[in-house]
């Protein structure tokens, strides 16, 4: 909420909204933007494929893309460990990125991030059961535990929030995730103070890493992630709507309740899916939907790709640097986002007008 | 207005102020109990009724013993620390006007939680030197978040964005430290972090008791006006409110009466999310049910610790552990059925 100056000498663009060449000349600004942060975005892939703890010349690199060789270890690096690597932070960047920019749209709620309908917590505690119960240990296990708790923990939020006559509406589905993830939170620990080996591992997996996920991963969660991002990009208009409050949706014909079920759909794809892929990491998706807010104002189909661009920068970006800060070791991406996320998203939030929702 | 309408007004307020109050003195009964029967369990069972007399001076030696010596302190500990929670996250998610906003989630017991793994995993502290880092960590994140988002005054929305920035890295050390540490300390570290009432005595008892005798005028003055900050900045500012010097004493009360919870008894989870707006929808109040909110947050804590010493046999687990499962499901309830009856929200 603007101080009351702030409304006062409201955004010149805004006011001269009914003007066309404005208007244009802003939606040139923004497609520009818009191919800046993609050519950002492949040269950070480029340097996530070139560094890693084992230094590789550059040469040496472009030649395992484009002639691959099986004998060379340098080449089997680049080939087997970075590419795939690079390729997951892409997916899970963009998917976190897009699943918080509709959870906050679908919710109108700041605080909102793809965990609140409960993804992170179901997974969290599908991951830790099967270590418990089953002993299971390997990543490509826990992708699929971690679908499956995403999954059925979001299945239940939207059914608690659903009861009564008024449907879902974003209070309820917010208190609802809110509470069901302090349920299964509750239940995660029991199990993890119960037993120390379970612990040991689970650690690992829930501070949010890309080490050790090969292309078996990558291929596990490619399709979801795929399919969400295709469908989320047709979410913009549908949020426009929808930020307007819930009874001017409905009468610009807007079917309130569809609409909200289809957007917590896609969220599920792409939230789950990342979360399967790299653990829970929670300040992308819940941060990077109003950095891109602060560029693009506040229009959902300008809002969805900037956040699946400069989430994937941010996330690779970190990667990275966890990569070469702490050799011979490796900083969890988790802890590198947030490190270098947080400072930059505060100094955003201080610098702009705030784009309210 | 006519005279009928006036009525009309009077009325309604007149049912909302009896409700208000038969909750407030149901949940204070329902406390009282719950607190008398977590006194009268352990390994020596004590009849409630004798339990009751003990705590007004009339009881044997060996009860008193039981009673007032050992188990005591702890129900006290889980009381107050519950109170705080719960009036701390009204506070909060009013000033905020977001139910999602409470300590837990705006970041002020993250960096509590940070600073007091640091303690334990790096610098192997335990006991009184956890609680003196938590409390600092608290208190310097939040005084973090309000200078940052001071400018030209404190809007509440970039109060909340910053609060998230401060808690994500926040958090990303703790989890950092946990992954660095020996297995078994890290162990220790999330006892810690899930919250315990085990062992503790009247130092803590002392510590919360002091912090609300002393905040305890202060909040009175300032929950009065909370209620005009509610109704949003600029009608707040236009009812002659100074809301940069309200908000600021609300937050400073709220942060430390978390502090404190935190301090005493690692930070609890969910308690100070979930406590309001259920004494909201009971009391149906339309402004933060303070009163009410910290009982509530008192029941879940008294609760939730009878069930963790309790329900399973041997395995004494930490009440942190339990808030979750004991507040939620009833939230869900009260959500579902109160869209049932019609009143939305």
């Amino acid at each position: 909420m603007p101080p009351p100056s702030a409304v006062a000498s409201a955004d010149p663009d805004l006011a001269a909204a009914p003007a066309r060449p404005q208007r244009r000349a802003r939606r040139t600004t923004l497609v520009l933007g818009l191919i800046g942060c993609l050519v950002l975005l492949i040269l950070v892939m480029l340097l996530s494929i070139a560094i890693g703890s084992k230094q590789i010349p550059l040469s040496t690199v472009i030649d395992a893309l484009r002639h691959y060789n099986e004998s060379n270890t340098d080449h089997v690096i680049v080939r087997s460990l970075r590419v795939p690597r690079t390729l997951i932070g892409l997916m899970v960047g963009a998917a976190l990125g897009l699943s918080g920019a509709l959870m906050q749209g679908v919710t109108r709620n700041p605080l909102a991030d793809p965990g609140i309908l409960g993804v992170n917590g179901g997974a969290a505690l599908f991951v830790v059961g099967g270590i418990y119960w089953f002993g299971l240990s390997t990543l490509t296990a826990y992708v699929w535990l971690a679908f499956a708790g995403a999954a059925a923990a979001s299945v239940a939020v939207y059914f608690l929030g659903s009861l009564g006559r008024e449907g879902a509406t974003p209070v309820k589905l917010a208190l609802a995730g809110a509470a069901l993830t302090a349920m299964l939170g509750s239940l995660t620990t029991a199990l993890l103070i119960g037993d120390v080996d379970t612990f040991d591992q689970f650690r690992f997996w829930s501070v949010g890493s890309f080490a050790g996920r090969g292309s078996d991963v990558a291929a596990q969660v490619a399709p979801f992630i795929l399919v969400g991002v295709v469908l989320s990009l047709f979410c913009g208009r549908v949020l426009n709507a929808m930020s307007l409050g819930d009874d001017v949706a409905k009468s610009l014909g807007q079917r309130v309740g569809l609409a909200r079920l289809f957007v917590a759909v896609v969220v599920v794809l792409l939230c789950g899916a990342a979360t399967a892929a790299a653990g829970p990491i929670g300040f992308i998706g819940l941060t990077i939907p109003h950095v891109a807010r602060l560029v693009t104002g506040p229009d959902y189909r300008w809002i969805l790709p900037y956040s699946m661009l400069l989430a994937p920068i941010l996330l690779l970006g970190s990667d990275v640097i966890g990569r070469v800060v702490a050799l011979p070791g490796e900083l969890q991406v988790g802890v590198v986002t947030a490190i270098l996320g947080a400072p930059f998203f505060i100094i955003l939030v201080r610098r702009r007008k705030l784009a309210d929702l | 207005m006519t005279a009928e309408a006036v009525q009309v007004i009077a009325r309604a307020r007149a049912a909302r102020q009896t409700r208000s109050l038969v909750v407030t003195v149901v949940l204070a009964v329902v406390v009282f109990a719950t607190f008398c029967v977590s006194l009268s369990l352990g390994d020596f069972k004590i009849p409630v009724i004798d339990v009751v007399k003990t705590l007004f001076g009339g009881g044997d030696h060996a009860t008193e013993f039981i009673v007032n010596t050992l188990r005591l302190p702890r129900a006290l500990t889980g009381l107050l620390v519950g109170t705080a929670l719960g009036l701390s996250g009204a506070i909060f998610q009013s000033v905020a006007r977001n139910p999602l906003a409470s300590p837990d989630i705006i970041g002020v017991t993250y960096g509590a939680s940070a600073f007091a793994v640091f303690a334990i995993v790096t610098l192997s502290l335990t006991g009184v030197a956890v609680s003196a880092f938590a409390i600092a960590g608290a208190v310097l994140t939040a005084f973090l978040m309000y200078v940052l988002a001071w400018r030209h005054g404190v809007s509440s929305y970039r109060l909340i964005l910053i609060g998230i920035g401060i808690g994500a890295i926040a958090t990303s050390i703790t989890s950092y430290l946990l992954t660095k540490a020996r297995v078994e300390i890290a162990q220790q570290a999330l006892i810690w972090l899930t919250g315990s009432l085990n062992g503790r005595d009247w130092s803590n008892v002392r510590s919360l008791a002091i912090t609300f005798v002393v905040l305890l005028p202060f909040m009175v003055f300032l929950v009065h006006q909370l209620r005009i900050l509610q109704l949003g900045d600029e009608t707040a500012y236009g009812l002659g409110l100074r809301v940069e010097v309200s908000r600021l004493g609300l937050i400073v009360i709220a942060v430390l009466l978390a502090a404190v919870a935190t301090a005493a008894a690692g930070p609890i989870g969910f308690v100070a999310f979930v406590a309001p707006p259920i004494a909201r929808r009971l009391t149906r109040s339309p402004g933060p049910a303070m009163i009410a909110s910290g009982l509530l947050g008192a029941l879940v804590v008294a609760l939730s610790d009878l069930v963790a010493q309790h329900a399973f046999g041997d395995m004494q687990l930490p009440v942190g552990v339990v808030t979750g499962v004991v507040g939620a499901p009833y939230l869900m309830f009260l959500l579902a059925r109160a869209n049932r009856v019609g009143s939305g929200g």
